[in-house]
């Protein structure tokens, strides 16, 4: 990872919200919204790995969407590199699209099934216009041969391959076109134990050679601390707490990051057993129709009455620590 | 022995597909002590799942086929009973919780129906004997208004409330064994706390003896007393959990537990990665099947199938190389 331009911010969200719509009845008329991400900001530094945790419903991956602009923002801001990417149109955003790709969840359903490896890996190098012929096949080559699969390969169709392998196939592709910021959202909860090291290793060896800068969607947080710069935290469509990796794991502020952290397994009996739980009650209620001031409160063991009224500000309270919790000083 | 209320002789499963016999289970033997709690751990495609599902008279035949082995309860063999004897040992005396809360449930039925069936069947219970059980029940599993909820309809419930439903039904009839397969896996992590919260608390009031199949060894550090790790079909290491995770001796069960980072550690290296694939079981294989991915892989590894040798106090593993020496054991 490059130290020396740690500083320069790549990307910088600014209050994006993003409802989906519900419409009722025989008019289709709408009735409300689901309202997954709620006026989120943050920035992304050039070069480094944002990990973006939550349990599912939390926004999350719509997040990651939004910023792509896979999902038109209801409202506010993506700068990119100085571009802001939600006024941007047709062909301007599709040439802006080259420096951002997307690796996907799922490695059986983001790969179709009727393309070889080699037509998936170079469609995206056809469709901008940057090779054709034989410099794809060339091309193809060498990206497999960067994540590590037989290049002869390219002629074979998804379903031979393994969940592990279509995966670096789903990685090849993302960096035919030599973006510079990758969403990689859940790019290894399909995986089995074994396979997801082998992935997240290629993805931090591909990241060192061509200072790639991550946003790293996952709910697994032993892997998003192995792999994070900085960490933030979503709860029902809202930023609950961003930090560098080391403030976020080693001091919480916020107590649904200090609950989803105690509720996590760790891989040592001896330690497991000496460990104090947090034990959340109850589910996370629907983003359709959320609880007023912070979204937290009918869950959090620490809930006073101001939490009911105002939604709590997502502040600064030490150096790029930022909290939104009322109760915190 | 006759300590052991589960004992399961070289059991073996295949599957008829058109590509060929999946060697599923390849002659797997263990014994369940009363009271403890068992934790089976390995890959999908391990046999972790098919081997229980085999005890139990619940693999779909054909394509399956339990095709030798033994499993003795309490003095009986499970694989030689008739369908109806089977009947009255499922649910009443050793029941399952399977890991997909959303499909395990009958949609068009109410909970309480579904609770009430195994009560009427097994104990014999009229229908409003029944009922009043039911609302006991799911108050123990921790759901508020018990009464009220009876009525409701499966899809009125979240998944880790589901689970909870699931959980209910299997200790229903107050069985000697509960077997869980994979119950947390579809869970978000606040709620797989919550539920392992739940298990761990029923097993100390009721005194359960429970075999817990997960891939998740935190889960298991977290709740079983002593694990099988399972591989291509076969077990390759049995110990306590302390002796497990203090000194893996498996090749495979080392570098799956070196894979894994760690949430309440920092440590920003590279993963430890096992290279290659897991076998695909099309032929029940002569020699070790973890060969083709072990770095101490010998001679005699290509060769011989090692079978499961004592190596310590209840530790048992099934290696022909000492990984300390990286020589003949």
């Amino acid at each position: 990872m490059a130290t020396a331009n740690k500083k320069d911010t790549m990307l910088r969200v600014d209050n994006l919200v993003k409802h989906f719509p519900i419409y009722r009845g025989l008019f289709q008329k709408q009735v409300g919204a689901v309202r997954a991400v709620d006026d989120i900001s943050f920035d992304i530094k050039r070069g480094e790995t944002l990990g973006l945790v939550g349990e599912s419903g939390c926004g999350k991956s719509t997040t990651g969407r939004a910023i792509l602009q896979l999902y038109r923002p209801t409202s506010g801001k993506v700068d990119f590199d100085g571009v802001d990417l939600v006024h941007l149109k047709g062909e301007e955003l599709r040439r802006t699209r080259r420096k951002m790709q997307m690796i996907f969840q799922d490695p059986y359903a983001s790969l179709n099934p009727r393309m070889t490896v080699g037509a998936i890996i170079g469609e995206p190098l056809i469709v901008h216009n940057l090779a054709s012929g034989k410099e794809v096949e060339d091309r193809v080559k060498q990206l497999l041969e960067l994540v590590k699969l037989n290049p002869a390969f390219s002629s074979r169709y998804p379903h031979e391959f393994s969940g592990g392998q279509r995966q670096r196939i789903g990685v090849a592709r993302a960096l035919s076109l030599q973006p510079s910021f990758i969403v990689c959202d859940e790019p290894i909860s399909a995986l089995d134990v074994s396979i997801q090291a082998q992935v997240v290793n290629l993805l931090e060896e591909l990241q060192e050679q061509f200072n790639l800068t991550y946003l790293f969607i996952a709910h697994d947080l032993s892997m998003v601390r192995h792999i994070s710069t900085r960490v933030a935290v979503m709860y029902l469509g809202v930023m609950v707490e961003l930090a560098d990796r080391a403030g976020l794991y080693e001091s919480p502020l916020h107590p649904y990051t200090k609950a989803l952290l105690s509720a996590v397994p760790i891989p040592d009996p001896i330690a497991e057993a000496g460990r104090k739980r947090t034990i959340l009650e109850g589910d996370v209620p629907s983003p359709a129709n959320p609880p007023s001031g912070c979204r937290f409160r009918t869950r959090c063991p620490i809930a006073e009455k101001l939490c009911a009224e105002s939604r709590p500000e997502f502040r600064e309270v030490t150096p790029g620590h930022f909290v939104a919790c009322h109760l915190v000083k | 022995m006759p300590d052991l209320l589960l004992d399961i002789k070289g059991l073996e499963t295949h599957f008829k597909t058109p590509d060929g016999i999946v060697h599923a289970v390849n002659g797997v033997s263990f014994g369940l002590k009363e009271g403890e709690t068992l934790g089976v751990v390995g890959e999908s495609g391990c046999g972790k799942s098919v081997t229980m599902l085999s005890v139990m008279g619940l693999i779909p035949s054909p394509p399956g086929k339990v095709v030798a082995g033994e499993a003795f309860f309490v003095g009986q063999d499970l694989l030689k009973m008739s369908k109806d004897d089977m009947r009255h040992v499922r649910g009443a005396q050793i029941s399952m919780v399977f890991q997909d809360p959303m499909t395990s449930l009958n949609p068009v039925l109410t909970v309480g129906f579904q609770l009430e069936e195994p009560l009427m069947l097994h104990l014999g219970m009229t229908r409003s004997q029944a009922r009043d059980r039911a609302a006991e029940l799911l108050g123990m599993v921790g759901i508020p208004n018990p009464k009220e909820r009876l009525n409701d309809y499966p899809h009125q419930f979240s998944g880790g409330m589901r689970q909870r439903v699931m959980i209910a039904m299997a200790l229903s009839c107050s069985p000697q064994i509960l077997i869980a397969d994979e119950p947390t896996t579809a869970l978000d992590v606040t709620i797989q706390a919550q539920i392992m919260d739940l298990v761990k608390r029923l097993r100390d009031e009721l005194g359960m003896t429970i075999i817990w199949i997960t891939h998740d060894l935190g889960v298991v550090a977290g709740l079983a007393k002593r694990v099988m790790v399972m591989y291509g079909g076969y077990i390759i290491e049995e110990a306590s959990v302390n002796e497990l995770f203090a000194s893996p001796t498996h090749p495979y069960t080392l570098g799956l537990i070196q894979s894994l980072p760690r949430v309440d550690q920092d440590q920003h290296k590279k993963l430890y990665s096992i290279e290659g694939l897991p076998p695909t079981l099309y032929q029940k294989p002569t020699f070790c099947p973890f060969a083709p991915r072990c770095k101490w892989a010998m001679e005699r590894c290509w060769k011989e199938n090692p079978v499961l040798e004592t190596v310590g106090p209840e530790h048992r593993v099934a290696c022909w190389v000492d990984t300390k020496t990286g020589r003949n054991r």
